[in-house]
């Protein structure tokens, strides 16, 4: 019957190299995160504390906390979700429930992607040429929108994705009660697919948190003494704090460097992970 | 015509347009983009300067406007990068479709997904911080900030992307080829090579290219880790190529430079017009990964 070859022995020993050569590149990429993420909370342990997060920065920002770039990112953060989630959970249901298979939509869905691919100084750009042009100044609402844009794709292909889970028969039964389109939407689509549309939401605000290139030169400052009063105003932000006191020359002490980068990396982790548990959460009790 | 039916219709309405917004969001960063460099670019911009000079001077008096070097910064960082994130890409790719029980699959998904959340900014500041150490340490230069840091750190920023959509590649090829390949007595690694490779490999090949295009595009963190210094990446000294040199990328001249102009300056406009050219590059780029990908779905 079979029996093994010196050939065959090769072959096999040749199949155990590479599957193992390919865990370990698999396993490569754990190293990258833990290391990032042990080293960024190591160095930052010591400025870590209940002040950092709440207070102002002092002293020319070499001391006190780093309260007013919080509340920056998280009212950024928050308009552009106002913006953005309705547009693309609109878009989405358009995508999904009325969109033929035809050369146009293949132009939307190619627009999704390439609103992906362009780079996040490029939407700086658009940020500076169209809504700072509208707004007149660099403001809270110009940085919003152009974080609006970037991040609307993270919502659509989400919901899209989610949308499309809920089965035909679901519609079809409902349109046969005389329900319009739309009512079948609001009423059952909708509804069976709110867990791909928070997921998709959650992801979006952790994009949006993390990002510094399009609210460079559209709304973030360096440094303000108060907090903003209205959307129209400038405001500091997360992001923007990490880049511009890392590079301004060790001025600033290294401690309060790291404790920055952790405290938004913790953010944007911490919201990242939530949309992974809400996912797995979901589709654990998914009732179809 | 009562209330409720034009009510539905607005709401059609509505749909229909945000369904065309990315269109013309597309559209409305190609025009505005466009509209504040246009000026410069058909009246004063020398594209034979543009194209072959080294010297970016657009303070200068009088100014130049050579962003060769930039250029070269952008290709050598994007080459740096792929040349590790395209094997570590794709290796976890088939790892994580071929040869992995499934929680581990769970697993490993997880944290390349956790990978790509690492904020742009954060990469950066790894980049000054622990990875410029880390250079110093291993290849004895004075500055540790340079080249090589940089593709480093865009590797790690575009592997997630090559996994997930080389894993999908691998994914849409029919469990019948793995079958037919395995009873005729092939490996496991036979299958991956003579029949997986051959069958996904214009999937792989669109997740190289939007791997690519997300190094191209990446800004923060060249900006902080590159070095930048206006130089050559390639010339004629062997090895050609010094990823140990700083450099400059195209994405991260914008973002030094735009806050120190005036607005509708020639140095304001020439920026809006590097930004025009990495829009039509990844414009390219990501034309032809999803008529690529759209090519497999058809088949």
């Amino acid at each position: 019957m079979f029996k093994e070859t010196p050939w065959v022995r090769r072959k096999f020993a040749v199949e155990r190299l590479v599957a193992s050569l390919f865990a370990l590149m698999a396993a490569a990429m754990i190293v990258p995160l833990l290391l990032v993420v042990a080293h960024l909370f190591w160095q930052a342990w010591p400025s870590l504390s209940w002040e950092f997060i709440s207070a102002f920065p002092r002293n020319n920002l070499k001391e006190g906390g780093i309260y007013p770039a919080i509340y920056g990112t998280f009212l950024m953060v928050a308009i552009s979700l106002a913006i953005t989630a309705p547009i693309g959970i609109l878009a989405a249901v358009y995508l999904n429930e009325y969109a033929r298979d035809s050369w146009f939509t293949r132009i939307v869905n190619l627009a999704v992607v390439n609103l992906a691919g362009v780079p996040s100084i490029v939407h700086a750009l658009f940020g500076v040429g169209a809504f700072v042009w509208i707004t007149g100044r660099p403001c809270i609402l110009a940085a919003s929108m152009t974080l609006g844009i970037m991040t609307l794709p993270v919502i659509i292909a989400s919901t899209k994705q989610s949308l499309a889970a809920v089965p035909m028969a679901f519609r079809e039964a409902c349109w046969n009660v005389g329900a319009s389109r739309w009512q079948t939407i609001r009423t059952i689509v909708l509804p069976n697919s709110i867990s791909g549309i928070l997921t998709g939401v959650i992801l979006q605000v952790s994009r949006a948190a993390g990002e510094t290139a399009p609210i460079l030169f559209t709304g973030a400052v360096f440094f303000r003494r108060e907090l903003p009063q209205s959307p129209l105003d400038q405001s500091m932000s997360l992001s923007m704090h990490l880049f511009s006191i890392a590079t301004q020359g060790g001025q600033v002490p290294l401690s309060i460097q790291y404790g920055t980068a952790v405290v938004l990396l913790g953010l944007v982790m911490a919201f990242n992970l939530g949309s992974i548990v809400l996912r797995i959460y979901f589709r654990t009790r998914k009732k179809w | 015509m009562n209330w409720r039916r034009i009510g539905e219709s607005a709401m059609e309405s509505l749909i229909r347009l945000c369904g065309v917004s990315a269109v013309l969001f597309v559209f409305g960063i190609l025009i505005f983009v466009f509209r504040e460099g246009q000026d410069f670019m058909f009246n004063r911009l020398d594209f034979g300067e543009f194209f072959t000079q080294i010297a970016w001077r657009p303070t200068a008096e009088p100014p130049t406007y050579g962003a060769l070097a930039l250029i070269s910064g952008t290709v050598g960082v994007t080459l740096v990068a792929m040349a590790l994130a395209i094997p570590f890409g794709l290796g976890t790719a088939v790892f994580l479709s071929e040869f992995c029980s499934w929680r581990w699959k769970e697993a490993l998904k997880i944290t390349i997904e956790l990978l790509a959340a690492i904020p742009s900014v954060v990469w950066g500041f790894i980049g000054i911080t622990l990875m410029n150490e880390l250079v110093i340490y291993i290849t004895h230069v004075p500055v540790g900030v340079n080249v090589l840091n940089a593709g480093i750190i865009l590797a790690l920023m575009s592997v997630p992307i090559i996994v997930s959509i080389g894993e999908d590649a691998l994914k849409a090829v029919p469990d019948g080829y793995r079958e037919a390949a395995e009873a005729l007595g092939a490996t496991r690694w036979e299958v991956v090579y003579k029949v997986l490779f051959p069958a996904a490999k214009n999937g792989l090949l669109a997740a190289v290219l939007l791997g690519v295009g997300r190094a191209v595009g990446e800004t923060m963190a060249v900006l902080m880790a590159t070095g930048h210094s206006i130089r050559l990446i390639f010339d004629g000294q062997a090895p050609f190529f010094h990823p140990l040199y700083p450099g400059r990328t195209l994405t991260a001249t914008i973002a030094a430079e735009l806050g120190e102009t005036s607005k509708g300056s020639d140095h304001y406009q020439v920026l809006f017009v590097i930004g025009l050219l990495l829009f039509v590059i990844t414009f390219v780029i990501n034309f032809s990964a999803d008529l690529i990908v759209r090519g497999i779905r058809k088949e």
